[in-house]
């Protein structure tokens, strides 16, 4: 029996509203969870789409002819090397320096640009050969997928670039250390989904 | 108009003056929207409403008026869904022995897919979403939602997403395809024109807008209730309504990724949905019932909840079985991801599949059956007052069971091999979408707008109108049913065989039976406008309501409660009007609250400009509303004094000004 | 606040107590370093058994490097994205389980339902079948 029940047995007349100001907790960190979750469906539906029509070549090029496993690791590299520096600048923004949140805040889109760099001279490289997306529908599938998550570390880079400013005008008010965390989910996040991506598309496509 | 023909099209795109319509019934369309408009403008002009209208309503966080503002949409979209129902069900009572009816099948097409597509996405939706925004927060006892300028954000690009449509009307032509749109009809091939490409545009733009309020209205759910209100004392629509957000969540990211895959292969020519190089259609099918068939559950688990809150206030009595009610919803929430097939028997899939989803389909009725036993037994033994809203959900028990009869008849594969595509389909799913969602809104609307305006909605009118719902519900869909069993398919727009012509005759007549119903509706809004002061509601409970939202006054002050209340059952405010609840007249403070920003409306009609440049390949114009939007987010970053605090004085006399209306009222 | 209403105290507590809770969440250096390791090597590994054609199986390879895939994302969840049941008062991880869950629906249910469209479709015919068509 919970308290309510024995309360409403005995009809007392308890307090019915709070005589002190009541602060719901913040809902930002899982409001951007919440967002992230409904970003993974996206992927999903790219995923199940290049695993659907991922092996109709339509008499094209296939993975193992196209996929250059050394510039996929490299480009891995230097995604797990921005996660690691980004954790970096979390750890000083607790400790409260600023300088030093910026100055891995920055190395970490400096890691984010090369891998957009490797990405699209791959793309480029691949279209050059006549593997475009229009080729066949792996092709479409697998651009499609590997560009959406490249589109979203072009907007993480540009949101990284904004906070960057922010904290240099402002310091790391409160404000702003809820910002660089929820871009800190977004960007382990697109991490994530790169382990789906080298494993799903790159190694298993090379395996055949 | 130009002398360089590739300087106009780089100036607009593939948009000529061609593409205004010729049509006579689209031209007097055309005239008399433009008329209307010029005098809605005209009269906003000369009230000098211009600027209370963007300063109080176009800017506004407050979530009661995002709420009013969505179903304010959902209304006017409904008139347009109707007019196009309307045409289609005169178009087939006359088309027949060779006559083509008025409607070309060009028209037609058009008319078959903008009603499904509004009825769903920007009437129904928009409906569903402004009672969640309205009253969750209320029934929790918050301020307001967790992300005011995302309600916001959120409202104004659902609306984008309306215009988008609407322009469509006017500008060029609409989608052919049906309201999903399937490939490859959609595609590039045998869609060339515009019309997809709104469909597409449209959808994409709403869809951001509803998966946003989605987030919001979970994360104010789970962060915001009062104290005390633990899961299990949260009003059951409250629970539908979270059920409904964590589907909205979960599912509208799948529409949106499959239409930017449709969108891709109609703009960059990619493979996905086409029949060659190894693009597959019916991957297309498979992946838009995984998102269609949640939605069928988005809309009308808070009609449920609407249902639930109206039988238990008007019987008098708590619900019956709140913690079975609670699960059944959430099992219909899991349940609902796994019938999607269901949709598309036909395609092809083996025995093995077809069985597994036709089981799990009839599985899903299970829990909904249980509702309905609830809801019966809440009214059983109950002190039932038949006020309007309980005529609505009597009529929606009676209409909403046959309904789902006739769909456990379509989940069985065999049968629905015979009767998919039919007109039976049609009648089934109008039944359950009119008879539950719709139903469901009107009970909402009649229950919940003393709180909103303050004063009742006229009893006579609303009664006509439910009367003319009902019956003409009846008339409308009950041939389709039997015309459905015939083997007549749908989206037809002329018939050879005389024989069936009384049948669609018939349903024209429900059609107009349910167009007095609307206008009803419409005559109640003005009369009880009319005679608000002899429906005036003073007290803020006029039904005896049972949960917190009736403990405020109506309509509630910006700040809703203003002491935080406390709970201790799901029942609350029934709970603390037993126990001598005594509203307090002191102990005021400061209410910090957050400030109206015009971002969201800024934002949103960037959108509309960024979508029609698309639709038009009017790529520098696409590109410079891109960047437009990129630079008014980030600007709205670097805004951080978002919040105010409502001085102690303000409170005060507000609730100083209602306890003088409420002792005059005792006396 | 009165004696007499201890399910709001219990309740008030209980806010406190979680908006604390996720505050704490950050992880620390090592928590960091460790993550980045194990990625490192969970990484290394898959790579190393494509591109040096350890395994001959396929069929090994396949499931070695999903396997390999999944507990990396594991590793990312919990020293990256520090997820575990308490932070947002559990809400993080139902919300992750529930995403899961829809995905493999999705994943799984696009798969299945795809490949069995042909069950309906005549049977494939092999080019020895087609030579000896009437």
């Amino acid at each position: 029996m919970t308290m309510s029940e024995i309360n409403t047995q005995t009809a007392e007349k308890p307090e019915f509203y709070l005589t002190e100001d009541h602060h719901p907790e913040n809902s930002t960190n899982l409001g951007f969870w919440l967002y992230l979750m409904s970003d993974c469906l996206i992927f999903a539906v790219l995923f199940a789409t290049y695993a659907v029509v991922g092996r109709n070549y339509a008499a094209g090029p296939s993975p193992a002819d196209l996929f250059d496993l050394k510039l996929v690791a490299i480009n891995t590299a230097m995604l797990l090397f921005s996660s690691i520096t980004y954790g970096f600048a979390m750890l000083q923004m607790e400790r409260g320096a600023k300088a030093e949140t910026l100055f891995w805040l920055g190395i970490t889109g400096l890691f984010g640009l090369a891998f957009l760099g490797l990405e699209l001279y791959e793309f480029y490289h691949l279209i050059h050969e006549g593997a475009t997306p229009q080729r066949s529908a792996f092709l479409s599938a697998f651009f499609t997928l590997v560009g959406t998550h490249g589109l979203h570390v072009t907007f993480g880079i540009i949101w990284l670039i904004t906070l960057m400013v922010q904290v240099s005008k402002r310091g790391l008010i409160p404000e702003n250390r809820r910002r660089l965390m929820c871009l800190s989910m977004f960007w382990h996040f697109l991490d994530v989904v790169w382990i789906g991506v080298f494993s799903v598309v790159y190694l298993m496509g090379v395996v055949g | 108009m130009f002398s360089n023909p590739d300087l106009a099209k780089w100036i607009f795109g593939r948009l000529t003056l061609d593409a205004i319509p010729h049509e006579p019934i689209v031209i007097m369309t055309f005239i008399a929207v433009v008329l209307g408009g010029i005098a809605v403008l005209g009269l906003i002009t000369y009230m000098k409403w211009w600027v209370p209208l963007w300063r109080d309503w176009v800017t506004s966080v407050d979530h009661k008026k995002i709420g009013i503002m969505y179903i304010i949409l959902a209304i006017i979209m409904l008139f347009r869904g109707f007019a196009d129902a309307i045409m289609m069900r005169i178009q087939q009572a006359i088309a027949f022995n060779g006559n083509e009816g008025y409607l070309n099948s060009h028209h037609y097409d058009q008319i078959f897919t903008a009603h499904g597509v509004i009825m769903i996405f920007f009437v129904a939706m928009p409906f569903v979403t402004g009672f969640m925004n309205y009253v969750v927060p209320l029934q929790i006892g918050a301020r307001d939602v967790s992300f005011p300028f995302l309600n916001n954000f959120s409202f104004w690009m659902t609306t984008a997403g309306a215009i988008i449509i609407m322009i469509s009307l006017f500008v060029g032509e609409f989608a052919r395809t049906g309201w999903l749109a399937y490939p490859p009809l959609s595609g590039a091939d045998y869609s060339p024109g515009v019309g997809v490409d709104y469909y597409i545009w449209g959808l994409q733009v709403a869809g951001v807008g509803t998966t946003l309020s989605g987030i919001n209205l979970i994360a104010t759910i789970v962060k915001m209730r009062a104290p005390g209100m633990s899961f299990m004392k949260m009003p059951v629509f409250t629970w539908t309504s979270l059920c409904t957000n964590i589907l909205i969540v979960a599912t509208f990211p799948i529409l949106t990724a499959t239409l930017v895959l449709l969108s891709l292969d109609r703009y960059v020519g990619t493979n996905f949905f086409t029949n060659d190089l190894g693009g597959n259609p019916m991957m297309y099918v498979n992946l838009i019932w995984i998102w269609g068939h949640p939605e069928v559950y988005i809309l009308v688990l808070p009609a449920f909840g609407i249902f639930s809150e109206v039988v238990a206030t008007f019987s008098g009595k708590r619900l019956f079985g709140y913690a079975s009610m609670v699960y059944a919803t959430c099992v219909i929430m899991v349940l609902s991801y796994l019938v999607w097939l269901h949709h598309f028997f036909t395609m092809g899939s083996g025995a093995s599949v077809n069985a597994f989803f036709g089981i799990t389909t009839m599985i899903i009725s299970i829990p909904t059956g249980a509702k309905m036993f609830n809801w019966l037994f809440t009214m059983y033994r109950g002190r039932i007052r038949y006020e309007v809203p309980m005529y609505w959900t009597v009529g929606f028990m009676v209409t909403f069971v046959i309904g789902g009869m006739t769909g456990v008849m379509l989940a069985i594969p065999p049968a629905d091999f015979v009767l998919h595509n039919s007109l039976f389909l049609i009648a089934h799913f109008h039944n359950v979408i009119i008879g539950g969602v719709l139903f469901g809104l009107m009970a909402g609307v009649t229950y919940w707008f003393p709180k909103a305006f303050g004063y009742k909605l006229d009893p006579f009118w609303g009664k006509m109108s439910f009367w003319f719902w009902q019956i003409g519900f009846f008339f409308a869909f009950m041939p389709l049913y039997v015309l459905g069993l015939m083997g007549i398919t749908r989206r037809v727009s002329q018939f050879e065989d005389p024989s069936l012509q009384i049948w669609f005759i018939i349903a024209a007549c429900g059609a107009g039976m349910i167009a007095i119903g609307i206008a009803s509706f419409v005559i109640q809004l003005v009369v009880s406008y009319f005679k608000r002061e002899q429906l005036k509601d003073v007290t803020g409970d006029p039904w005896n309501g049972r949960t917190l939202e009736w403990a405020t006054s109506s309509p509630p002050p910006d700040y809703n409660f203003a002491l935080t209340p406390v709970v201790y059952d799901h029942d609350s405010w029934d709970d603390m009007k037993a126990r001598g609840y005594v509203r307090p007249t002191e102990g005021f403070r400061k209410i910090h609250m957050p400030k109206n920003t015009g971002t969201g409306a800024i934002l949103s009609g960037l959108s509309v400009v960024l979508a029609f440049a698309l639709i038009w390949y009017i790529w520098w114009l696409a590109i410079v509303a891109f960047v437009g939007i990129i630079a008014v987010s980030i600007a709205h970053t670097f805004n951080y004094d978002r919040d105010f605090y409502i001085p102690v004085e303000e409170v005060i006399a507000t609730e100083g000004k209602r306890t003088e209306l409420l002792a005059k009222q005792v006396s | 606040m009165s004696s007499n209403a201890p399910s709001h105290e219990d309740a008030h507590d209980a806010h406190h107590a979680h908006s604390h809770g996720h505050e704490a969440s950050h992880g620390s250096l090592k928590s960091y370093v460790i993550g980045f390791v194990l990625s490192v090597i969970l990484t290394a590994i898959p790579f190393w058994l494509v591109m040096g054609e350890v395994i001959e199986s396929k069929a090994a390879l396949v499931a070695a490097i999903m396997i390999l895939g999944a507990i990396q994302i594991v590793v990312h969840m919990v020293y990256f994205l520090h997820m575990n049941t308490k932070s947002e008062g559990g809400w993080t991880m139902m919300a992750l389980i529930f995403t899961i869950v829809i995905v493999a629906i999705a994943l799984a249910g696009s798969l299945w339902v795809m490949y069995h469209l042909n069950a309906n479709m005549m049977p494939q015919m092999s080019p020895e079948m087609m030579r000896n068509l009437p």
